[in-house]
């Protein structure tokens, strides 16, 4: 038994973990592939939507500021063309229209100067107190003298502010001139500014050695020097613009950046952010999805191991009733077995028990004649004779009840009385071998038939007397079936006066495999083979017992037909409700 | 000793048909010392050889035996003489065998083990008509 039941625990164990992995490995392959092909996908998308956006942009903003630069050059150069150029070197001339100028573009422009080939200025009209500044070594003017129109860097100029020049060159009476004007860093600066995404998304322009044009905002640059190659290094996207990314140094994140070229390539406009933030929104979704991938794996590990630890406990289960309806069917087989054996050795003893019973009979005959008669012990020879005779019909009377018991035991399931039953299983009842024990049946003639397997009934009945008889083995006692209607049941009552069922006991007695009984002399299943008969017959078992009073056996069987019932046999008590 | 005779006034002519020998030995014994002819023979095959050869009054047949069925036996019995009276023994408490031999014929049936008196007075009552 005890084998039986570490094999189960094990196959269990092993199982449950088998299983469980399977359907573990079996849910998540499928789950980790989709959400991560999805989420690369989404990740890809993603990237992909995200530069194209902010190349756009960049590319918007860096064509802002080209248009800015040239609509200033065009300013100049229609100021050029819109005046006779003498015009120009006359300061109140100069004045006017630089007054026009700043009212038509407010702040931009913040004076206007006219300087000779010799780098000198000529005229001048503004704020700056500038008169007769020389240019001839500055570089810009170097430069600028040799283009057509030009725009400076950002310096630091004579007024050790930052500003930009703007030049236009003009050819007036035999020598070239140029009209110059410093443009409001500023505002220009502000265009650059205006690129802001987020918190560490901005924009600056450099030049082409990598120095700043615009104020940076943001003190996070590695060394500028390296922009330029670090830009060309990057990959070309639409619109001419590169993308790339800064690696993450000490003090400063991993960065994404865009960077257009201006001014016909002399400057750079550089977007710069921290990839962090760039795609903080990818980020996000990518760590719900994990969230939720791991309490869904989480889920999924818990509900299985649970889920199996059910299926599991219910499979133990049946396989325990399957155990137990095994275990009846042997028993019910058992006691047809034995029925028929017994029945079989019953009927051969009749032969040689007859034979005996007649040589009796014949010595008794020889008795009679003559030469006996004077036998002293002739009347006693004749008492011993008579006394195997009558112990031979004894014996007739033991196989007789044996064979009717062996004959009607059916497995069929048909109508019955049970008193019937009742009355053949107390007669081959074992209480021959218990002295001080009696067997007294209270059974009501007029009960109706129930419905049922004459087998079981025997077997039921057989095993709730027998417990009784070892119940009262010791002091004896005695035993009392009763038999009456109750309500739609048949109610069947078998008492004994004996020692009674502890109550700790008592919720336990039809469990399988309980017994009180030392090793060897029971297996604990005759109770709950009952049970499982009169449960499966639609009826109910339960028991009353007190220590030292008595143990009662309550059995209630369905009528099968309760029209069988006369109507002028209604019970005289009232009905009782089952389970009471 | 009780004595019986048949309508005739003679001997009541008895056979005896079962295959326990012992046990026909001794009704053989017993019936014999009663004043009654009695044959006894050990098989279904005997006891219808013997009944060939004399017209018995009373048959006393065992209806389990080894080499034929009783009934068979009963049957050719009654065929063979109809006159003659069996009085059948049945070893299980079989209604139905019982029932059976009533049936086709028997006068009386006795369970094994039978008393002797009940048998003798069965003979008798065979034999009264």
């Amino acid at each position: 038994m005890a084998e039986e039941i570490t094999s189960k625990k094990l196959y269990s164990r092993t199982f449950t973990r088998n299983m469980v992995l399977i359907v573990v490995v079996v849910s998540f392959v499928p789950m980790l592939l989709v959400s991560g092909m999805i989420l690369h996908q989404y990740s890809i998308s993603y990237n992909e939507k995200l530069y194209a956006h902010l190349t756009e942009v960049v590319h918007r903003h860096a064509q802002d500021i080209d248009n800015f630069l040239n609509e200033r050059l065009n300013n100049l150069q229609f100021l050029l063309d819109s005046c006779k150029d003498e015009a120009l070197l006359d300061e109140s001339v100069l004045q006017e229209r630089l007054f026009q100028l700043q009212q038509k573009y407010e702040g931009e422009f913040e004076d206007l100067g006219v300087i000779n080939k010799n780098g000198v200025q000529v005229a001048y009209a503004g704020r700056f107190s500038l008169g007769k500044a020389e240019y001839s070594d500055t570089k810009w003017f170097q430069e600028a003298f040799e283009k057509p129109y030009y725009i400076s860097d950002v310096f630091l100029g004579l007024r050790s502010r930052p500003h930009f020049i703007v030049a236009v060159k003009s050819f007036y009476q035999g020598s070239y001139y140029l009209l110059r004007s410093t443009i409001n860093f500023e505002i220009f600066n502000s265009l650059a500014e205006n690129l802001r995404i987020g918190k560490t998304g901005f924009a600056f322009i450099l030049n082409r050695d990598g120095k700043f044009q615009t104020k940076p905002h943001y003190d996070m640059l590695t060394s500028n020097k390296s922009y330029m190659d670090f830009i060309k290094a990057g990959k070309k996207a639409k619109h001419g613009i590169y993308i790339g990314e800064i690696q993450a140094t000490s003090g400063f994140n991993q960065a994404i950046y865009l960077a257009a070229l201006l001014k016909n390539e002399d400057w750079i406009l550089v977007y710069q952010q921290e990839k962090q933030e760039a795609f903080s929104d990818l980020i996000r979704t990518q760590i719900v999805a994990a969230v939720i991938l791991l309490l869904g794996a989480l889920l999924i590990v818990i509900m299985n191991v649970l889920l199996f630890h059910k299926v599991i406990s219910h499979m133990t289960e049946v396989d325990r009733e399957k155990e137990m309806m095994n275990r009846q069917i042997i028993e019910t087989g058992k006691l047809a077995s034995v029925g028929r054996l017994a029945a079989g050795t019953a009927h051969e003893i009749n032969n040689p028990v007859a034979i005996m019973v007649q040589e009796a009979g014949w010595i008794a005959d020889l008795l009679e004649e003559e030469e006996f008669q004077d036998g002293k012990n002739l009347e006693e020879i004749h008492r011993a004779l008579k006394q195997i005779g009558n112990q031979g019909k004894r014996c007739k009377e033991i196989t007789h009840k044996l064979l009717s018991f062996a004959r009607t035991s059916d497995t069929q399931i048909q109508d019955l009385q049970i008193n019937e039953i009742i009355k053949e299983v107390v007669a081959i009842s074992d209480k021959a071998s218990y002295t001080g024990i009696s067997i007294n049946t209270h059974l009501d003639e007029n009960i109706p038939l129930i419905y049922g397997s004459q087998t079981e009934i025997q077997q039921v009945l057989l095993n709730l007397i027998n417990n009784a008889l070892y119940a009262l083995k010791k002091k004896g006692g005695k035993i009392d079936i009763t038999t009456r209607l109750a309500g739609r049941y048949v109610l069947v009552i078998v008492e004994d006066d004996g020692p009674g069922i502890p109550e700790a006991n008592l919720g336990r007695i039809f469990d399988p495999f309980f017994t009180t009984k030392p090793v060897g002399e029971g297996n604990g299943l005759g109770l709950s083979i009952c049970f499982g008969i009169i449960q499966r017959m639609g009826g109910y078992i339960n028991v009353h017992s007190t220590v030292d009073v008595g143990t009662r056996f309550e059995i209630r069987l369905p009528l099968q037909k309760p029209e069988a019932l006369k109507l002028d046999e209604q019970p005289a008590e009232t009905s009782v409700n089952p389970g009471e | 000793m009780p004595e019986s005779q048949n309508a005739d006034g003679k001997k009541i002519k008895v056979l005896l048909v079962d295959d326990e020998i012992r046990f026909v030995e001794v009704l053989f014994k017993r019936l014999s010392k009663r004043n009654i002819d009695v044959t006894k023979t050990f098989s279904g095959t005997e006891g219808i050889q013997a009944l060939r050869k004399v017209d018995f009054d009373v048959a006393i047949l065992d209806l389990k035996m080894e080499d034929m069925d009783g009934l068979e036996v009963l049957k050719v019995f009654k065929k063979m003489y109809p006159k003659i009276e069996v009085i059948i023994l049945t070893g299980h408490e079989s209604e139905q065998t019982a029932q059976e031999g009533m049936k086709n014929g028997a006068f009386a049936y006795l369970t094994k083990p039978c008393d002797f008196e009940d048998l003798f007075d069965t003979i008798r009552k065979a034999t009264a008509d």
